[in-house]
């Protein structure tokens, strides 16, 4: 499953730090941030809940990058 | 501004007035500056700093030491160092780090900006969508509506979903779809795809679309979802940085340690390698290089061009080859009258111009369907005058006979006319020939044929004009391929062809140039997705085209195709100078630094300016 999420952050770099952070959360497949468009899109590992998951990224993407938000 | 923008804004001012305050105004004793001249300008640097310098903390914290936060932190925290020990002189220190928040402040002024501008250009996302219930209007949610409901659409609102109208007549505006000014007239039975503006009458349409699928959600979505497809130049950046930033660090250190080893001067050699610190900073390439081509395929959507990747917005200015489908592309794909020849006058007994001939022609061909007289009535489009018609009959294979005026008209093949006994004359073009006889005697002939589009010509001389070879290719007759080629002045033609045959040739082309393939998407997807970039044309509504090809032009117009080669060119042409800039000045900046050459506020000016310029650069790419 594939999921969109709005977010904002300040710095391609901080975004870059964010995908990274992203990938490397448990249940995600893939992850993807267009920092133009402000936007994550997720694609979640089967069996797993999308939204657990991505609170899950949207923790870990706070400890990388504090300014950051994703809207769930 | 938004309220972060604005608070860092505040923070700036106030840093700025105390920075000048403590420097210039307040004049401490002698006895009490040393203590308190620290503490003092401890203020505005956390002001001003306290956010860069958690970040950097937090950096260390994620073992991900290497960023600019990182280098900010130790540049003006060791500048501070040096003038509590050595130099005395605070206000370094703290301007660099308000310079860099300035900066930082421009840049995300910048591509806010420029982020809103390009969706306000795409803004053809409709917000509702209305129905009508119990004899009233209601605004709902366009996501609710079902396929077959029945919304209406009053003047100067969006068309929500893709459907068909079931009533009322208007025209549309559908520039922010296909960059095309003019407006569409439309009318009962027509289909409509969302994202136009109505623009005069009350339209109500039957939706065949639930509103994901529909035409604007789906470019919203492919325009959105372009700038993740990373270009090389994207992806050169992102290693570049990556190397980059720990290698300064290192250099810094090592400028730091080592001479002071040979010299003992440390104060000096700290200095160097802070102001070195300064100058590194990355953002400038990493920030513009992602803008511009979010910028580039913005401007590119404006004009009706999709471009579906910041990859293919790259492969597509390196194009030097353009394959091109005849038919849907160079013609328009649907028959027309392209000549109508009348017999002279010394052999036709009765005067014929070419308006009469036509005239006649679509007089008798009246009640046939065949396509030869939807078109010729086409061409006349006053056909249903008070001329009076009669013994209308229709000889299949052969033409049709009518009496008109009193005078026995034939239309049709020549072997209708070697039926009845009329001397007909070939004609020198290709296509499909109806000759006409008044009275048993030869008038002349219209020539009936898929018809080059107006600006073919101009865009094939473009496209050569910028170097780049152009090919037809065509299933049609050789004969056909020729006069169109010879038409269109292109050399490279190949006729006859299978769709196999296409990809097949295309192949042959793709061994030695970089080639764009256009077509009109229907039956060309195997060659769109083979070509280097495949560009389909006119694809507004058709999904199959939008899956297969890299570039979508919404509308057909082929002079599209020279413009979204010159987008692409502009645009790449700016990430390159961006990135020799920013690299260049950085690096003559870090040599500066280095030999004591530039002091840090030079450094913080070159970081700043750098970005404040590339970033602007970056924008141009959107006009």
């Amino acid at each position: 499953m594939k999921k969109s999420y709005k977010i904002e952050v300040d710095c391609a770099n901080c975004a870059d730090k964010m995908e990274q952070a992203a990938q490397k959360t448990k249940g995600v497949k893939n992850a993807v941030v267009n920092f133009m468009t402000l936007k994550m899109t997720v694609e979640f590992e089967d069996g797993f809940d999308a939204h657990e998951v991505i609170s899950e990224v949207r923790e870990n993407c706070k400890r990388v990058e504090s300014d950051c938000e994703i809207f769930i | 501004m938004n309220k972060k923008q604005k608070l860092t804004l505040a923070r700036i001012i106030i840093a700025g007035v105390l920075l000048i305050v403590f420097n210039f105004v307040i004049d401490l004793p002698d006895r009490l500056a040393g203590a308190l001249k620290p503490v003092l300008f401890l203020i505005p640097y956390f002001i001003v700093g306290y956010d860069i310098l958690l970040k950097a903390l937090k950096g260390i914290k994620n073992r991900q030491v290497f960023d600019e936060n990182f280098l900010m932190a130790v540049a003006t925290i060791g500048a501070f160092c040096l003038a509590i020990f050595y130099t005395g002189d605070y206000l370094e220190a703290i301007a660099v780090m308000l310079f860099y928040q300035i900066g930082e402040l421009f840049q995300s002024v910048a591509v806010g900006r420029s982020r809103k501008n390009i969706s306000a250009l795409m803004d053809i996302r409709p917000d509702y969508a209305m129905i009508e219930k119990d004899g009233k209007l209601e605004r709902v949610d366009p996501e609710e509506i079902e396929i077959g409901t029945i919304i209406t659409v009053t003047s100067g609102e969006k068309i929500p979903i893709d459907g068909v109208i079931v009533e009322g007549h208007s025209s549309i505006d559908t520039k922010a779809l296909t960059g095309e000014s003019l407006p569409r007239e439309i009318k009962t039975g027509d289909e409509v795809i969302s994202g136009c503006i109505n623009l005069s009458g009350v339209l109500k349409i039957k939706t065949t679309k639930e509103f994901y699928d529909s035409t604007a959600s789906k470019i919203l979505d492919l325009v959105e979802n372009a700038t993740s497809r990373k270009s090389k130049s994207e992806n050169f950046i992102t290693r570049f940085a990556r190397v980059y930033t720990p290698a300064v660090c290192y250099s810094a250190l090592a400028l730091a340690v080592l001479p002071t080893i040979f010299t003992g001067d440390f104060a000096k050699w700290l200095y160097r390698a802070l102001t070195f610190l300064v100058i590194s900073c990355p953002c400038a390439l990493v920030i513009s290089i992602p803008l511009t081509f979010f910028a580039g395929i913005g401007g590119a959507g404006r004009e009706g061009i999709l471009i579906k990747g910041s990859n293919f917005l790259e492969a597509l200015s390196k194009i030097s080859c353009v394959i091109l489908d005849k038919t849907g592309t160079l013609t328009k794909g649907v028959f027309e009258v392209a000549a109508v020849h009348p017999m002279s006058e010394d052999r036709q007994a009765e005067l014929t111009d070419e308006n009469n001939l036509l005239h006649l022609a679509a007089h008798v061909e009246r009640y046939s369907n065949h396509p030869a007289a939807i078109a010729l009535r086409k061409a006349y489009p006053n056909e249903a005058d008070d001329c009076e018609i009669k013994n209308f009959q229709e000889f299949p294979g052969y033409g049709v006979q009518a009496v008109i005026n009193g005078k026995e008209i034939h239309a049709g093949s020549s072997k209708f006319m070697d039926k009845i006994g009329a001397e007909w004359h070939k004609c020198y073009k290709t296509g499909t020939i109806i000759h006409i006889a008044i009275n048993k005697i030869y008038a002349g002939h219209i020539v009936i044929s898929d018809v080059i589009k107006n600006n073919s010509f101009e865009a094939v001389q473009e496209l050569k004009s910028m170097k780049i070879k152009t090919v037809m290719l065509t299933g049609d007759s050789e004969e056909t391929a020729h006069e169109a080629a010879e038409e269109l002045k292109i050399e490279n033609y190949f006729s006859g062809l299978l769709p196999s045959d296409k990809v097949s040739k295309a192949e042959e082309f793709l061994k030695d140039y970089k080639t764009a393939f256009v077509g009109d998407g229907i039956n060309d997807a195997p060659v769109l997705s083979r070509a280097d970039v495949g560009i389909a044309m006119g694809a507004l509504g058709s999904d199959a085209a939008i899956e297969a090809a890299d570039v979508v032009l919404m509308d057909d117009d082929p002079l599209k195709i020279p413009r979204a080669v010159k987008i692409s060119r502009k645009c790449m042409k700016i990430v390159k100078q961006n990135i020799y800039f920013s690299i260049g000045v950085k690096l003559i900046c870090l040599l500066l630094g280095a030999s004591g050459l530039a002091n840090m506020w030079l450094a913080v000016f070159a970081d700043v300016g750098v970005m404040v310029l590339a970033v602007l650069n970056a924008i141009r790419a959107l006009f």
